[in-house]
This record gives C-alpha cells, sequence and structure tokens, in this order.
C-alpha cells in the first residue's frame, strides 16, 4: 500500500483542519508539481537534515540571495523518502521568522531592557566574564592532588548542535577551562 | 537504537512503550506500517491512547509508572510457558552464570544496602568465579543460584492479578500482549521495542529499560534484523550531543570522568579503575590516550602522562547533573551559566523553583534563534521584578542548521551531513564559529599566563585555522584521528594507540573521515540488502547498521532465519559476511571458544540479563516518587536508590490533597520547549493553547466542560490551561480503587507567537536513581476550572 501524503498526515497526527493542510503544501499532486516547478525554477537545492527528532530526515533546501524559496522532502533520503511531518515542512520558516534575534543583545544587571550591541563587545563581555569566575574560583590543588576544574560555571546545551560543535564545546568547556558542570538535553 | 528506522520494517511484532511516534516521530511510521502490511501486529502501551495506538492491533492501558510490573509480568508469563528462544538464553546470555551466595532479595530489598547513603554494595551480586578468576556456569540453567533461576524466582511474584492491579490494565487485553509479544521467542521471528521519554523519565527510568532489555534476550530478538531495543530519540542530535562527552560524568565515546578519589591520583591508576579486564573495553586506554591527544596535541607527552592532570576531577561522590547543577544555581554557588540552544526555564523539571534560581547568577549567556524563556527571565512578562535582578545577561543570536555546516547524528546512529543552503541570516553566526571565537580569545588572555591553573588552558591546542570561521574540515579530521607522526588519518579504532602516536577526538566516530573523505556527506541510497544502506552517511562504531549482529546467527554462524540474514559465517572464506559491517571479529572461527559471546563490548561476551546498577542486579517495582497507592510488591514505596537533593527544591505532594495521576507528552506541531516552534507563524497556528486532556468521567465529576479554563495544581506550582475533555483518558481500576490520569503537552511558556502555561511548573525535581534524569511523567496534581 502506498500511502497518499493525504493518509499519511492523518496518522501523522496534524490537528489543524483541511485548510492548513493545503498550505503546508499537502496540496493534490498535480497542483504541487506546478507550484514547485515555477517556484524553484533554476534554484539549486541544497540536502539538509531536519532539524527536529532524531529520524533524521532528508530535507531540500532552495535558497536565492538571501531569502529560503522553497524546502521539500529529500526524495532520495532513504528514510524519508520525500515525505515530511509538519514540523519539518515548515522548517523554512526557522529562517524567516520574524521572532529571530539578529543582533547580540545585552542586559544589564538591573535593566528592564535588552539593548542590542555589536559582536565584539558581546564575545569581550564572555570572555571577561569566564576568564574572572574561573580565576577566582578555581581549584588548580586539592589535599595534593591537581584536580584543575571550577565549580562555579555551568554549560547546558547541546542535542541541536552539530556534532563538530559538541566537540569544541567539550573541549574547551572542560580539556580547556576546567568546568565540572557540563550537561545538555540527555538528562532531561 | 540498537538497529535504526528503516529496519522496523523487518519486526513481526512491535511493542511501543512509553513513546507516541504516530505524533512525535512521524516519518519513522512509514516504516512501522511497512512491517503491518506484510502481517506485522503493533502493541501501543500507553497511559494515554495516542495516535499510536490508534494504528495499533493491541492497546494496553497503563499507569504512569508501571512499566516494571508490566514488563515482568511478560517475563514471567514468558518463563513460565517456556515461550523464551532456548538455544539463544543459554548461549547468548548470561542466564548460565552463577551468583556469590551473598546475593539475595527480600521484600523489595537486595542484599548489601547501606541505608545512610541510600546505596548498595554490589559486590553482594557478584558473578561466583573459580581459582583461574573464571566465572562458573551451569549451561543446563537449573543450579538455583544461577541467573535463569533467580531471575525466574524473582519474576514469579509478578503474577498477572498483582500486575494488572498496579497497572490497570484490562485482564483480557494484557493476556492479549503478553501472548503476541512472546510469539516472537520462537525461532526465526523478530519482535521490536519502541521506547522514549515515557520509559527513562521516571525514578525508575533506568529499569525500565533493562526490562525491555531482559524481555528482548529472552526472546532472542536482540541483534537481529527487526528486533533490538529502540529508544527514539526526540532532538536531531541528542545522539551526537551524548556521544560527544557534553555530560558532567562521561567525556567523548562513553569513557568516564576522572575524580579526586585516590585511584584516580595517577593517570595509570585511573586508567585501572575504568577499564574492564574482559571485553572489548579492554581498549580503553587507547581510547582515552588518543582522546588527550586530540585535547592537548604535543603538549600531552609520555611525560606529563599525556596530560591527563590538566583534565578537571570531579570532586569523588558529587553528582553534577542537571538537577544538582540547579541546586547549586539555588545556593547561590554558581556564578555562571552558558546556554547554547538550552531553555531549562521551559524544560526542567519544578520550573519555578529553577528560574528563581537564575536570579542568584552574576551571568548569563544565551546562545540561541530565537529569545527564550531562560534568557529573559528578567523580564517583567517573566512576572520578575528587573530592577532586583542583577544578572548580567548576553544573547549571542545563533544561526539555524542549513545556514551552515555540519553533521548530526540521528536515532539509528547515523552521522548524516547538513550543507549549508543560505548564509546566516542578519549578524547571527553558526555555533561553531562563536566557540571557535571565543576560546581564541580565551587562549589569548591566558597566553602569558605562567600560574600553574592556567596551563590546561595553554596547553589544549586550538588549531582550526586563524580566521573566525573555523576550517571544519580539520575539526572533523580530529574527531576521527590521526598518526601524529604522518598526519594521516586513522581507518577504525583499533589502529588507535596508548603511547600518544595517535590522536582522536571521539573514538566511536573512528573511520568516519578517512583520508581526504567524510563519510558522513555520502548519499549513495541504494539498497544492497537488508535495508541497512550501507553506502548511506556513516554508522558508528565502524558503520555498523545494527548492533551485536553476531547474535542474528545461531551457535553455528548461520542465520536463524533466512528472511533476516544480518550476518552469516563463511566458511570457505573464513570471515563473517552478510548485508552488515560484522559487530564481530571478522575472521573470528568456530575454532575460537567465543565464537558464541556477540555482545563484545561485555565482559564474557554474553546480554545481561543480570546486571549491576544502583537500585539492583533486576528491576523491581518501585511506585514514583508521588502515587497514587501502596506498592503491591514490597512494603519499600520509592527506589531504595534513589537521591535527593536540595530539600527546598524538592516538595512532594500526597495523594490525599493531589489525587490525580499526571504526566507529560509531546505534539507533532511543537518540538521540546516550544522555542523554535511557537516562533513561527504556521506551527503556532496549528496548536496555538496550552491544554490538558482529561477523561470525560473526571471532567463530570468536576463539573468541568470541553474547552473550559482549568487550573491545574502540584505541590510545586500551578498552571492555567483548556480543558480536553477526551476519551483518550480513562479511569484507572487499580487494586483498592480507581484514579483519575491526565496528560499535558510541556511545549509552552510565555515568549514566542503562542504562549501557555509551563507544565514543567508542576512536574517534581527528583530522578533516576542512575542517570537522575527527571520523573516527569508520573506526579501528583488535582484540577479544578479556573474562576
Ligand atoms: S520531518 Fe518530522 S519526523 Fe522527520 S526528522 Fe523532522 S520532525 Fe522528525
Amino acid at each position: 500500500m502506498e500511502m497518499t501524503r493525504r493518509q499519511f498526515l492523518k496518522i501523522s497526527g496534524a490537528v489543524a483542519a483541511t485548510l492548513a493542510v493545503i498550505e503546508l503544501g499537502f496540496d493534490e499532486k498535480g497542483a504541487q508539481a506546478k507550484s514547485k516547478e515555477f517556484k524553484i525554477a533554476e534554484l539549486k537545492p541544497t540536502p539538509t537534515i531536519c532539524p527536529y527528532c532524531a529520524v533524521g530526515c532528508g530535507i531540500l533546501v532552495y535558497s536565492k540571495g538571501d531569502d529560503v524559496v522553497y524546502t521539500e522532502g529529500d526524495p532520495d533520503h532513504p528514510i524519508n523518502e520525500g515525505s515530511l511531518c509538519s514540523k519539518g515542512t515548515t522548517v523554512r520558516q526557522v529562517y524567516t521568522s520574524e521572532k529571530r534575534i539578529t543582533k547580540p543583545l545585552y542586559r544589564a544587571p538591573g535593566a528592564d531592557k535588552w539593548e542590542e550591541v555589536d559582536w565584539d563587545f558581546a564575545l569581550d563581555k564572555v570572555a571577561k566574564n569566564i576568564k574572572e569566575t574561573r580565576d577566582r574560583t578555581f581549584i588548580h590543588k586539592e589535599n595534593g592532588l591537581t584536580v584543575n576544574r571550577t565549580d562555579s560555571i555551568a554549560y547546558l546545551g547541546g542535542a541541536a548542535l552539530d556534532n563538530e560543535e559538541c566537540h569544541l564545546l567539550q573541549k574547551l568547556f572542560r580539556a580547556g577551562l576546567g568546568l565540572t558542570f557540563i550537561e545538555h538535553q540527555a538528562r532531561i | 537504537m540498537t538497529n535504526h528506522w528503516n529496519d522496523l520494517k523487518h519486526a513481526d511484532v512491535l511493542m511501543i512503550i512509553g513513546a507516541n511516534p504516530a505524533e512525535n516521530h512521524p516519518i519513522s511510521f512509514r516504516w512501522i506500517l511497512k512491517a503491518l502490511e506484510k502481517g506485522g501486529k503493533l502493541i501501543s502501551v500507553d497511559p494515554r491512547f495516542t495516535r499510536t495506538s490508534q494504528m495499533a492491533n493491541v492497546y494496553g492501558q497503563l499507569r504512569s509508572g508501571t512499566d516494571i510490573p508490566f514488563i515482568g509480568g511478560m517475563i514471567n508469563y514468558i518463563l513460565e510457558n517456556e515461550l523464551y528462544h532456548k538455544e539463544y538464553v543459554a548461549a547468548y546470555t548470561n542466564a548460565a552464570y552463577i551468583i556469590e551466595d551473598t546475593y539475595s532479595f527480600e521484600d523489595g530489598m537486595f542484599s548489601g544496602y547501606d541505608k545512610d547513603k541510600r546505596s548498595y554494595d554490589k559486590t553482594k551480586w557478584a558473578f561466583k568465579k573459580d581459582e583461574e578468576g573464571k566465572t562458573l556456569q551451569d549451561p543446563t540453567l537449573k543450579d538455583p543460584n544461577c541467573v535463569f533461576q533467580l531471575m525466574k524466582k524473582h519474576f514469579s511474584r509478578y503474577d498477572i492479578d498483582t500486575v494488572i492491579g498496579v497497572t490497570g490494565t484490562a485482564k483480557e487485553t494484557y493476556l492479549d500482549i503478553c501472548k503476541t509479544y512472546a510469539s516472537t521467542g520462537e525461532v526465526g521471528k523478530a519482535g521490536t521495542i519502541l521506547y522514549a521519554m515515557g520509559g527513562t523519565q521516571h525514578t525508575v527510568g533506568t529499569q525500565n529499560i533493562r526490562s525491555y532489555a531482559i524481555l528482548q534476550l529472552l526472546l532472542g530478538n536482540i541483534g537481529i534484523q527487526g528486533g533490538g531495543v529502540n529508544a527514539l530519540r526526540g532532538e536531531s542530535n541528542v545522539q551526537g550531543s551524548t556521544d560527544f562527552g557534553l555530560l558532567y560524568d562521561n567525556v567523548p565515546g562513553y569513557m568516564q570522568v576522572p575524580t579526586t578519589a585516590e585511584t584516580d591520583f595517577t593517570y595509570q591508576g585511573f586508567l585501572d579503575r575504568i577499564t574492564p579486564k574482559e571485553g572489548y573495553w579492554v581498549n580503553k586506554p587507547k581510547f582515552y590516550t588518543s582522546m588527550l591527544k586530540s585535547f592537548y596535541g604535543d603538549n600531552a607527552t609520555k611525560g606529563n602522562d599525556f596530560g591527563y592532570d590538566y583534565l578537571p576531577k570531579l570532586s569523588a561522590g558529587r553528582n553534577y547533573s542537571f538537577m544538582r547543577l540547579f541546586d547549586a544555581m539555588y545556593r547561590k554557588e554558581l556564578e555562571g551559566l552558558l546556554l547554547f540552544g538550552s531553555n531549562p526555564a521551559v524544560g526542567g523539571p519544578n520550573a519555578g523553583k529553577e528560574i528563581e534560581s537564575l536570579s542568584n547568577l552574576k551571568w548569563m549567556v544565551a546562545v540561541d534563534l530565537f529569545e527564550t524563556e531562560t534568557s529573559s527571565f528578567w523580564q517583567k512578562e517573566a512576572g520578575a521584578d528587573p530592577a532586583s535582578i542583577q544578572t548580567e545577561v548576553i544573547f549571542l543570536p545563533a544561526s539555524s542548521s542549513f545556514e551552515k555546516e555540519g553533521s548530526v547524528t540521528n536515532s539509528g546512529r547515523w552521522m548524516q551531513y547538513r550543507w549549508q543552503a543560505i548564509k546566516p541570516k542578519g549578524e547571527s553566526k553558526a555555533d561553531l564559529e562563536i566557540v571557535h571565537m571565543l576560546a581564541r580569545k580565551l587562549k589569548d588572555m591566558y597566553k602569558n599566563s605562567s600560574n600553574p591553573a592556567d596551563m590546561p588552558m595553554k596547553a589544549m591546542t586550538w588549531d582550526y585555522g586563524e580566521s573566525d570561521h573555523p576550517d571544519i574540515d580539520l575539526v572533523c579530521r580530529e574527531i576521527n584521528g590521526y598518526d601524529m607522526k604522518t598526519k594521516q588519518q586513522v581507518k577504525i579504532f583499533g589502529d588507535l594507540k596508548d603511547d600518544g602516536s595517535t590522536c582522536s577526538g571521539n573514538w566511536i566516530y573512528c573511520g568516519f573521515y578517512p583520508e581526504n573523505e567524510n563519510l558522513a556527506k555520502r548519499r549513495d541510497s541504494t539498497d544492497e540488502g537488508m535495508s541497512n544502506f550501507l553506502n548511506w552517511s556513516f554508522a558508528w562504531p565502524a558503520n555498523r547498521r545494527i548492533l551485536y549482529n553476531r547474535a542474528s546467527a545461531d551457535l553455528n554462524g548461520k542465520a536463524w532465519s533466512k528472511d533476516r540474514v544480518g550476518i552469516e559465517w563463511n566458511a570457505l572464506e573464513g570471515k563473517w559476511k552478510g548485508h552488515d559491517v560484522p559487530d564481530f571479529v571478522v575472521t573470528k572461527g568456530p575454532d575460537d571458544p567465543t565464537f558464541i559471546d556477540p555482545f563484545i563490548m561485555m565482559a564474557g561476551g554474553k546480554g545481561a540479563i543480570f546486571a549491576s546498577i544502583n537500585e539492583g542486579p533486576l528491576p523491581e517495582h518501585y511506585e514514583p516518587y508521588e502515587n497514587p497507592m501502596k506498592n503491591s510488591f514490597s512494603s519499600v514505596q520509592l527506589n531504595p536508590a534513589v537521591q535527593f537533593g536540595e530539600e527546598e527544591m524538592n516538595a512532594q505532594g500526597d495523594v490525599s490533597k493531589y489525587p490525580i495521576v499526571a504526566t507529560t507528552y509531546r505534539l507533532s506541531e511543537h518540538w521540546q520547549s516550544g522555542a523554535m516552534t511557537r516562533s513561527q507563524e504556521w506551527l503556532a497556528e496549528l496548536v496555538p493553547h496550552m491544554f490538558v486532556e482529561i477523561s470525560e468521567e473526571l471532567a463530570s465529576e468536576k463539573g468541568i466542560k470541553n474547552k473550559d479554563k482549568i487550573v491545574v495544581s502540584s505541590a510545586r506550582g500551578e498552571i492555567e490551561a483548556y480543558a480536553m475533555v477526551t476519551k483518550r483518558f480513562k479511569p484507572y481500576k487499580l487494586k483498592e480503587k480507581t484514579v483519575h490520569h491526565i496528560g499535558m503537552p510541556w511545549h509552552f511558556g510565555y515568549k514566542g507567537i503562542v504562549t501557555g502555561g509551563s507544565a514543567n511548573r508542576l512536574t517534581p525535581h527528583i530522578g533516576d536513581a542512575n542517570s537522575t534524569i527527571p520523573e516527569y511523567k508520573a506526579f501528583l496534581c488535582d484540577v479544578r476550572r479556573a474562576k
């Protein structure tokens, strides 16, 4: 039994009514092919993997200049073979959402607002805070044993990052700075 | 997952317990449906009738927190009716091992308990050895002290009537599930167990998963195509971030972090402590030293124990896990918090108290795509008084997954590459770039220091290029590992050395980046047999797709079933061959006595029916921290090895005040704390409101109608939400009483396009005795109509 997208959506649990289903691009096959042709003509697809759950579905991203024009399930991907759930389908909006923060922000102690700052300012602050706290709280030796740690800075996160990022984060915060409180979403 | 997504289609029976893939891993259902089309059977076990249950042949209703009785009863049924896979159990598991006489079990307690420490002396449950140190065995499985007999005795208490009096499952349904699933014990059949956080997020979470594994070993379902114990992971790279050691007690590749214990004073002493005497882990020193070389490069020498002293040593016996981290923050011991895509103000247990703790920080750094409830905890809309909060907050805008390049590892351990499709939005930057710039800045700040405390920072290598944008290929080459002299990439972890001549950032990924080629980028989707797609991406370890696949073949090396060939012994060629990369020494033939030891990571090579973890060697039922009834199996109410944290973080509710059992879950349209999905128009519109599902019976008792605004309260706090009156929850008929059960999504908070009450304001701050994962999935509450 070949599942149609509609049947699939039914079991995939989209609570929405038909209207939303059509908006999501789960339109009749013909119409969809046509609109797709129109929208993505001459654009090069870039393969990516869905950023949400760990099924790891393939997605093709069609972009032009500063715009993600269109995204669709990767038909060559062995797991999803072109289909996507509601989250994978709407991945374009991770880019287009007006809620995206596009500049570093700073909140001074006691302030009730963010201020926009530049990267130099922001990264300098981060580095200085880390160094100041680390150096003041660092335990180099304890009962004669070299322990090289600080228990005063914590790191959280990683389940949505790339492997290469996880490697560097772990290296910097544990092997370099000596943090003990290193945790991420697998624990919660 | 021991297996992978496409492989689900090979199952004869699938039991999904504590997971709801139809809604939370929707595309996985393609492969589940393929199994059903071929006549496969689907069992869904869940407190709520989910969309997975709707597709199932049998649905078993299960009160949150009673997996061990449920599975224990199945184990008992299988043993009593001799439905297990006899050859497999006798040869491939530790069923034949003899246990020391010091082992005992009485009224819910194993021997060796220390009440003050709430912990066991596990040596009391050791395997009995002969003079040469070999484990004594009884292949007939008759010795009363062998694992098989002890297990039989242990689970004989899980008779059907006691079980269903605890789980609330209807008797006929329960028997049907036992029978259907036990059918996979027949030689040649395959059954798979799929679970998610419904299994793990309990004070007995690890033992829940152990109970699934024991069931699978008894039925001969591990190592075979269409079988396995399969964790459905909820985040695109939660597998990878775990593999890469972003946990307090793990460095990359599932190895330990040194502590201040006396054994760890020297590198050799530490290695002796963490290296088992048998099994593949005997190679751990090679992996560890190679990892230290990836951290400290040429600054790691034989003379300085490869930089072992540079590594932080955890305070021995101290737990630094997520909840203890917040305890420390609550006690004002933490000054700084770095968040890389993390939103504990919505996702953490007892979130109200955790948010309160945030204001004890001196500074916070949040790296994210969107403003989260955590990064803005100081705002008025969070209910805070900004003027009184002295925390300095720096928000660094990150770019999303297709605005950068890199790999993620899915649930089936496939490491898949994501190419950059567009340049980062606005001024946002990839996390890789952020950590790179930060590391370079810090290294620069420490470069002239002669303080011994700063040596780790100075010794740490950071050779990923001189520009702000790191060369990701150099990062990948380091993760894979290379020969320190020739700089040639290492081909496989078997080539790693403990003499400092090789480096490898993560030994389990070794082999993904041979000379000049990143195998995570492979896109050949040809199925060369059994849907293992060996040329698509790279699966760790060594591109093996089904773990323990030696067990897919019988004692002579022939596949148990012609339809399910994983690997087989080819006598002519003198090697293992088949549709997968052997998870076994390729040339190990029948002449070798260890030819029948498929579980290569385990001492003795046998699957662990009996395995010593913190609360005992066999799963035993204890009630959740908050529970509606007395434990039916013993007088011990709570898991005796559970550790308590900061008392004020951990209020406990009583059934007299909070009579309703509650659980949390996820939806298709939102993801985790909702920071990403509630910030986009379409998904926000699809599910715009926080709701709580309550049964028709409870609704009528409380005078609540569908869509009414209600208040849900627990000992930790209360939230408002819309009532969704549903048939998906039914009252539970337990031994002594009937209890109500409700459920709610945990995706909501006050930021984003759509907002709503955070379910985690209700959840308890207590967790599993081994992993310390919080008990989100079973707690007590009450509901009332909002005024
Ligand atoms: S498209 Fe849906 S099922 Fe596929 S990875 Fe994304 S969230 Fe998971």
